[in-house]
């Protein structure tokens, strides 16, 4: 029984809480057995919440049986990237510089989570401050793709996508400064969503890139993520950059996309996004995708955006200049790790230099450094100031784009997920992975993959649909629709076609 | 556009308050050349006439008003620090003044 | 630290030598919360008790801009006679110090607020000089740093720090000058006055307190010698946190004798930051930083661009004060004040009280005759200010209005006021209390008369035999017996009459 309930989605274990016919605390605790039985394998988690979730639970069961009006997800449990605050929690960010740091307030998204009434499972593993495609770069071990243990999750959010891939959790919060939710969804066989940039509070994570972050959903259907999407979305005024608008209708045009008619509906396949690069089974899987869109009533086009070949060069330098920043906080001096020099006088300065230097992983290394190269004196104009007017090209090849068509759509990822340790000595090929996810981020549009099939190694392929900004239920729909058209052909969800993991007791 | 040399690396780490061993800055000024020759290319279309982005949506004016919330209580506050005295954050020597 | 340098005489080194002078005056604005979060704002409290995730800068936490430190700086930038940007943003300003929480200030860097702007200054002598504002611009303070160990509480040689950040994240507004010149061998003194206006607009618009001694008003002053007016700048150094009008006006001329030697030695100035030392009156140099240039400045991306509408600019400038010069032309012409009378008036910062006082009903010379003289004395031995003195601009011209009707005379006035000083109550009360009126009954002056006749035989004799000069020492007689409640010239009156 707890093994069936763990497969429900969010949406199902919802609806089962409203009727009475299961209790939070049953559905809680089948998630930390089930973490309990494939932790050890997959690791998506840094900290497991257990005896706060079940408390939670309890509170839910209790005011549930005294006929309070609760909110629809309530009792249903939820995993958090730790690169989002949690009061009285261990925040990391994956990162040996916040080692047993607990912060002392909630993020945003955090408060209307727990304001919902719904169980913290825990804190999943991440690229050390969301900096890398493949969760490699936590400091605290790599997570492992539950489809293949020997290959990565993805990332940075790859614990958030493994835990629910790994039905450990029904939904998980993950965050994208350049596709790190959508990529590790695409790769892990599981919906993710990059809501339109200022959609949910940035409040309370801890921050990559301030101009390109932004929180969003990640679970096994289309519709659970709209269920989250509204629930963590709306205007926040700690956070200068919030939408002052309500959340778009994205519930509504996930259900309407389920009823399958997508008439009327213009589809533009970004030419500069497919091709060399791709390898054949995502192409494949991408024609195929097309056709079913095709069949369910829409118009599909194809569309040129010919500056997002400059998107990946922006990146890399807007990226790590507003990194370098953001990340000079982590001096040993308030809060996380302090390291003394090994020998000469300690002075704040040379301790601050130590910290950094022990505390920091390589990759951050390298970003902190190239963004502090790239703003430092002399170099500012031919860099982050000619990034910033890329962003504008690349704006204005959206723009261009949805005058002709409603969504913009691409295979997720380029290839499907590599094993593990392969790129890691190769930081550029690494990059070349966020390829087709990086434009929505530099432009703050929408951005949702929904997996569209195995490739030839057996391994899931992601469909990213992009929407013009606050106009996410756009995707949602479109999404919904052919999710639902290739379950009906599947004879089920995805997930069923991964290989079952060991559970282990 | 520059190559990075393992002097620049070393002058920025410093900027940037890392200590790098000997044969991180090797590896990084190896690393950074090629990155930096793969994104050098966004100035072949940032002419002047291009106006920079830095923020994905439009917004402005937005403010707070000047009304006092709640403090974090100061055992909160000190909880995290890596040392402290008196309510204060400890922290090593400071030379140079600003 | 530099040795001991031989400096050139101040007005040998002006002869020889052009300055120019530019200033940077920090102002801390007044409002109740923070430039960037809702942390309260208070002078004096226990350390880290004024604090929020985002002023202690923990990760996750975001900026959103108090609208009223806007406001505040758009009315500096007005009343400093600025442009007002239409649109402009918030930087980071990015370098590592344990005050400043994130490793960065928010501050605005090619785009302040304010700009292009003037203000006239008045000279000790009534001249006006126009200093040329070259930005106001938005920006956070830091926290606080505290020496421990070490020699002297001085930050070489400290065994550590201790950081409050309750100072951090106060909204300041920063008021940058063009390079002023033509001042010649005025420069010091146009300084002095330049921050002291400054101090005076910022307290007329009600944005800050603007107390230098808790470090509101902090300026750096930036000075550079040339040979002749006509020659390019020299190079400058940078006087930091100069904290009271008088120091402004020695920093200047320390840094101009210093200059002066070093340019005589055929030496260069180096521009760097020095310091200011308050007690022995020289300025030492601070130590030079390879990367402090190095700023890394780039547009914050989690703040968004202040873009005050011009109807909103329209309306502050509509609701602004008249600025402290226009009033003070005004008071002076109201008050009938001579110039140097009122500029006595204006240095002792006695304005406010003088014109409060002539409010509650005082004559304008009666007042100022009070506040800059038996007050002003008394405020200096207590070293207070006159507003911090136990008594009131109402009971002050309560007290001149006894004078003037007659009930009192001055000398009768000062002890009436000492006992209003002395908590004895209003001065009505006082005089009746110690019963000080003026005796204008002729009874018992006759009675005091005859005495101070009787008793000096001798004086009355040359007195009639035409000789005046004694007249004085009966009067003296007369008032040491009636305590100096006697009308003296009514005394004399009664004198005369007596002797005939």
């Amino acid at each position: 029984m707890t093994h069936d309930l763990t497969r429900l989605s969010a949406a199902e274990m919802a609806a089962r809480l409203t009727a009475g016919e299961i209790t939070s605390v049953e559905l809680t605790q089948a998630h930390l057995d089930r973490i309990a039985a494939v932790e050890a394998d997959v690791h998506a988690f840094l900290h497991v919440n257990g005896e706060e979730a079940l408390a939670t639970a309890a509170d839910v069961d209790a005011r549930r049986a005294a006929g309070e009006d609760l909110h629809p997800l309530a009792g249903v449990p939820i995993a958090i990237k730790d690169v989002v605050v949690t009061k009285g929690m261990p925040t990391t960010a994956g990162s040996k510089i916040l080692e047993g740091w607990v912060p002392p307030y909630d993020a945003t998204l955090v408060e209307k989570i727990r304001a919902a009434g719904m169980p913290i499972l825990g804190k999943t593993n991440m690229d050390e401050f969301a900096m890398g495609s493949s969760t490699e770069h936590s400091a605290y071990g790599v997570t492992r793709n539950p489809w293949d243990l020997g290959r990565i999750p993805g990332g940075s959010g790859g614990g958030s996508a493994a835990a629910v891939a790994a039905f450990e959790a029904p939904l998980a919060v993950g965050t994208d400064t350049g596709g790190s939710i959508r990529q590790p969804g695409a790769v892990t066989g599981t919906v993710g969503v990059k809501p339109t940039y200022g959609g949910i509070s940035r409040y309370g994570l801890i921050a990559m890139a301030s101009s390109l972050d932004q929180a969003g959903p990640v679970t096994r259907t289309v519709l659970d993520s709209a269920l989250l999407h509204e629930l963590m979305g709306g205007h926040d005024p700690r956070d200068s950059t919030s939408i002052d608008e309500d959340v778009p209708p994205v519930v509504d045009a996930a259900r309407q996309g389920a009823a399958g008619d997508l008439a009327g509906v213009r589809i533009g396949v970004v030419t500069e996004l497919s091709g060399e690069g791709y390898q054949p089974g995502v192409s494949a899987r991408f024609e195929e995708s097309l056709d079913v869109l095709r069949g369910l009533g829409a118009e599909i086009v194809e569309v040129s955006c010919p500056h997002f070949e400059y998107a990946l060069g922006a990146y890399y330098l807007i990226m790590p200049s507003e990194a370098s920043s953001n990340l000079a906080k982590f001096d040993g001096m308030r809060f996380g790790l302090r390291v003394e020099p090994e020998e000469g006088p300690v002075t704040a300065e040379r301790v601050m230099s130590a910290t950094r230097g022990a505390g920091f992983g390589d990759e951050v290394k390298r970003r902190v450094i190239l963004g502090t190269y790239a703003l430092s004196a002399g170099y500012y104009d031919a860099y982050y100031g000619s990034a910033q007017k890329v962003r504008t090209l690349i704006q204005r090849d959206f723009d261009a784009a949805f005058e002709k068509v409603d969504v913009l759509v691409s295979p997720t990822a380029p290839t499907t997920a590599f094993e593990l340790g392969s790129k890691l000595d190769d930081p550029l090929a690494m990059y070349l992975n966020d390829v087709a996810t990086i434009p929505a981020n530099l432009a703050g549009v929408p951005g949702l993959s929904v997996p569209n099939g195995v490739s030839d190694d057996g391994l899931p392929v992601g469909f990213q649909i992009l929407a013009p900004a606050k106009q996410d239920h756009r995707m949602y729909r479109v999404g919904a629709a052919l999710e639902n058209a290739l379950e009906t052909t599947w004879g089920g969800p995805i997930l069923a076609k991964a290989p079952e993991l060991e559970e282990k007791r | 556009m520059s190559t990075i040399s393992r002097d620049e690396v070393a002058r920025v780490a410093a900027l940037a308050r890392i200590d790098l061993a000997p044969d991180e800055v090797d590896r990084l000024a190896g690393e950074l050349d090629v990155i930096v020759d793969a994104i050098a290319q966004v100035s072949e279309v940032a002419t002047p006439d291009v106006p920079a982005t830095s923020h994905p949506l439009p917004l402005t004016n937005v403010y707070r008003d000047d009304v006092p919330a709640e403090p974090l209580p100061v055992a909160d506050v000190m909880a995290g620090a890596p040392a402290s005295e008196d309510g204060r954050f400890l922290v090593p020597q400071i030379l140079g003044e600003e | 630290m530099s040795a001991a340098v031989d400096l050139v005489g101040y007005d040998e080194a002006v002869r020889r030598y052009d300055p120019v002078i530019g200033i940077e005056v920090h102002v801390e604005l007044g409002t109740r919360t923070k430039m960037f979060c809702a942390a309260e704002v208070e002078f004096g409290g226990e350390p880290n008790t004024q604090t929020t995730p985002v002023s202690l800068g923990l990760p996750g936490a975001l900026p959103v801009v108090n609208g009223k430190a806007v406001e505040s700086a758009i009315k500096i930038g007005l009343a400093l006679n600025c442009q007002i940007a239409e649109s402009c943003r918030f930087a980071r300003k990015n370098y590592f110090y344990p005050d400043v929480p994130k490793n960065f200030q928010t501050s605005q860097y090619d785009e302040p607020i304010a700009f292009d702007g003037y203000l006239d200054v008045e000279l000790d002598d009534g001249e006006i000089f126009r200093v040329e504002i070259e930005r106001a611009h938005m920006e956070e303070d830091a926290g606080k740093n505290t020496h421990v160990g070490g020699s002297g509480g001085r930050i070489h040689g400290a065994a550590y720090s201790l950081v409050d950040y309750n100072r951090a994240g106060i909204p300041l507004v920063e008021i940058v000058t063009r390079p002023i010149e033509g001042a010649g061998a005025r420069a010091p003194e146009v300084a002095r006055a330049y921050v002291r206006a400054l101090r005076d607009i910022f307290r007329a618009l009600d944005v800050s307190e603007a107390r230098m001694e808790r470090g509101n008003v902090r300026a750096d002053v930036n000075l550079s010698l040339r040979a002749t007016p006509d020659a390019p700048l020299g190079t400058r150094t940078e006087t930091k946190n100069v904290n009271s009008f008088r120091s402004v006006e020695r920093a200047v001329r320390y840094e101009v004798s210093r200059q002066a030697a070093v340019l005589d030695g055929a030496g260069t100035v180096i521009q760097e930051t020095r310091h200011w030392h308050e007690d022995t009156g020289i300025t030492t140099s601070g130590r030079v930083k390879s990367d402090a240039e190095d700023y890394r400045y780039f547009p914050e991306p989690d703040l968004v661009p202040v873009a005050p509408s011009r109807a909103w600019v329209e309306e502050i400038r509509a609701s602004l004060p008249e600025m402290p010069a226009d009033r003070r032309r005004r008071l002076q012409g109201e008050w009938g004040y001579a110039d140097a009378e009122m500029r006595d008036v204006v240095n002792a910062g006695a304005v406010e009280i003088i014109e409060a006082t002539v409010a509650a009903g005082s004559s304008a010379a009666g007042a100022r005759k009070w506040w800059m003289g038996e007050l002003a004395r008394k405020a200096k031995t207590d070293e207070l200010e006159l507003a911090d003195l136990p008594v009131t601009p109402e009971q002050i011209a309560q007290l001149q209005g006894l004078v003037d009707s007659g009930r009192i005379n001055d000398k009768l006035a000062r002890q009436a006021l000492e006992g209003v000083l002395a908590g004895e109550g209003d001065p009505e009360q006082v005089v009746v209390a110690r019963g000080l009126e003026v005796v204008s009954d002729d009874g018992p002056l006759l009675e005091a008369i005859d005495a101070a006749l009787v008793a000096q035989p001798d004086l009355v004799e040359k007195i009639k035999g035409g000789n005046m000069g004694p007249v004085g020492a009966i009067i003296g007689a007369v008032m040491k017996a009636t305590r100096g409640q006697a009308d003296a010239g009514r005394v004399r009156e009664l004198v005369m009459e007596r002797l005939g």
